[in-house]
């Protein structure tokens, strides 16, 4: 098991996380439904892991929540309002993304990816947008490489920086979609902790993980889904020490 | 030796490629450049709307650039110039005069941009779709992200077929004598031609020949060479670095306990 526990936080930023529910969601690719009416609420400053086996719809989940993908029915609820009646480009400014592949902007230095919506999408000016670009990349502990390029740096580092870039925005709701799935093993626990101290200072997380011990650890709620629905969901001490449904316990036998 | 001395004469007549030199140098080439630069750059610009509209959402966008493309693509250049120099004249008289350069410019521009939109499609295709992804998750328009992220990527990695595209202009240039141009304004193969008829001799057509390789040789070395340079990188080694290392960069340092858990 990768992550350990979480560092305690007493200094920082500390964010004001917005509440998240998810009603009835159901997405389809085509005339396939891969997400069957999923409903979950993530209460304001909490962090819900989602866990299950690949096929699950774990990421068409994070993609419906923020209209990447556009659901076929159901709700998703930021802040208590409707998703679905707002437009795409204003839900996800207030919703950051992090993905399993980074997608950093290969041309730009790491404080230009950080930068670029904030001066293009919040209209800063390009001095104000860079100082913010450097405090956040301080934050994550890159002050130092805020001028390299995406491909000078490791795995782990390109994903602190896409998580400052998604943070520079000032989000209400973080989502998490695989984040360390493609690092090297001993680059995952610095993300890890990444994460887990936003969680401690106040942020709304989506996550979803195969890191088991961070979703115990961290997670305030575990989620487990298989074939597009929820079957399990509660407290991390439930789900992993007592798992009622034969799908998880099995999920649980291959994977710790 | 008759054979080689007539294959000398034919071709390499020194005294009639000399005579035709500073003709080619201040007439020819001078035209042939104007030709060629103009119509790669509206080739250019014609070439990036027919691309964005090609992979347009939008298939009232993407039906008429697709048609568009195939069109003058599948056209003989020959036939397009003709078609559009002659078919246009009067409407290019009022406006530009008589000279049938702006047609022929403007023929060589059509048929450029469907070569060079399928260019710019392939190179916008072929940036990661995570690109875009990641621009919309962080709220901006499709618009916004093509512009800063994803189109500019997508040309890098063409360039060297854009430089190939030009050479294909500067020789398809040639064809714009078809539509009968002053003499001020001959580009390199009519001169070269006019000088053969008076001469009865090929080789002022050999010299304009050597004219268009100066120009396109080197270009397609120098494509090849940054076509090399893209590919292998320009990365520099740097001295292995360890992974643990990057584990004590993080702020603040993390007092962690190592082992197994659960």
């Amino acid at each position: 098991m990768t992550y350990t526990s979480p560092v305690p936080v007493t200094d920082g930023h500390f964010y004001e996380g917005s509440s998240l529910e998810l009603i009835d969601l159901t997405m389809a690719y085509g005339d396939v439904e891969v997400l069957r009416e999923v409903s979950l609420t993530v209460p304001p400053g909490t962090t819900t892991c989602v866990i299950g086996p690949s096929g699950s719809g774990k990421s068409t989940l994070l993609r419906g929540v923020n209209r990447l993908h556009e659901p076929k029915s159901g709700d998703v609820r930021l802040a208590g309002e409707s998703v679905l009646t707002q437009k795409p480009d204003s839900v996800r400014r207030r919703i950051g993304l992090v993905f399993q592949h980074f997608n950093l902007f290969p041309d730009h230095t790491a404080e230009q990816n950080v930068a670029l919506a904030l001066r293009n999408v919040k209209g800063l000016s390009k001095a104000e947008s860079l100082r913010i670009a450097r405090e956040r990349l301080a934050e994550v502990g890159l002050a130092e490489r805020a001028d390299h390029r995406p491909r000078d740096l490791s795995g782990g580092q390109q994903q602190r920086v896409a998580i400052a870039r998604a943070l520079a925005m000032e989000p209400e709701v973080m989502l998490f979609d695989e984040a360390t799935s493609a690092l090297d093993p001993e680059l995952v626990k610095g993300v890890l902790n990444l994460m887990a101290g936003l969680a401690q200072r106040g942020m709304t997380m989506l996550v979803v993980t195969h890191e088991m011990g961070f979703a115990r650890k961290v997670a305030d709620q575990v989620v487990f889904m298989d074939e597009g629905r929820v079957l399990e969901s509660g407290k991390p001490a439930d789900l992993f020490d007592r798992p009622q449904s034969s799908r998880l316990q099995r999920f649980l036998s291959e994977v710790l | 030796m008759d054979w080689l001395d007539n294959i000398i004469k034919t071709f390499f007549d020194f005294e009639a490629m000399w005579q035709v030199f500073p003709q080619l140098l201040g007439v020819g080439l001078v035209n042939t450049l104007i030709i060629s630069i103009w119509a790669t750059v509206i080739g250019l610009v014609l070439g990036m709307i027919v691309a964005i509209m090609g992979i347009s959402p939008s298939r009232w966008l993407r039906i008429p650039a697709r048609i568009y493309t195939d069109i003058f693509r599948g056209l003989p250049a020959i036939l397009t110039i003709l078609l559009i120099g002659q078919g246009f004249a009067r409407f290019s008289q009022d406006i530009f005069g008589p000279s049938p350069y702006p047609l022929g410019i403007l023929a060589l521009s059509l048929i450029a941009s469907a070569y060079m939109g399928e260019i710019f499609r392939a190179g916008i295709q072929s940036v990661d779709r995570g690109q875009l992804e990641a621009c919309r998750a962080l709220g901006m328009s499709y618009g916004k992200a093509m512009r800063l992220v994803v189109v500019p990527q997508g040309v890098r990695r063409v360039l060297p077929a854009l430089v190939n595209q030009f050479i294909a202009i500067v020789k398809d240039s040639s064809l714009v004598y078809f539509l009968g141009l002053l003499v001020s304004e001959r580009e390199l193969f009519r001169v070269g031609q006019d000088a053969a008829v008076l001469t009865g001799n090929l080789s002022p057509l050999v010299m304009a020949g050597l004219f268009y390789l100066v120009i396109t040789v080197p270009l397609t070395h120098l494509v090849n060479y940054f076509d090399n340079r893209f590919r292998t990188g320009r990365r520099k080694a740097v001295p292995p670095k360890s992974g643990l290392d990057e584990v004590e960069e993080q702020n603040p340092t993390p007092t962690l306990t190592y082992g197994e858990n659960s």
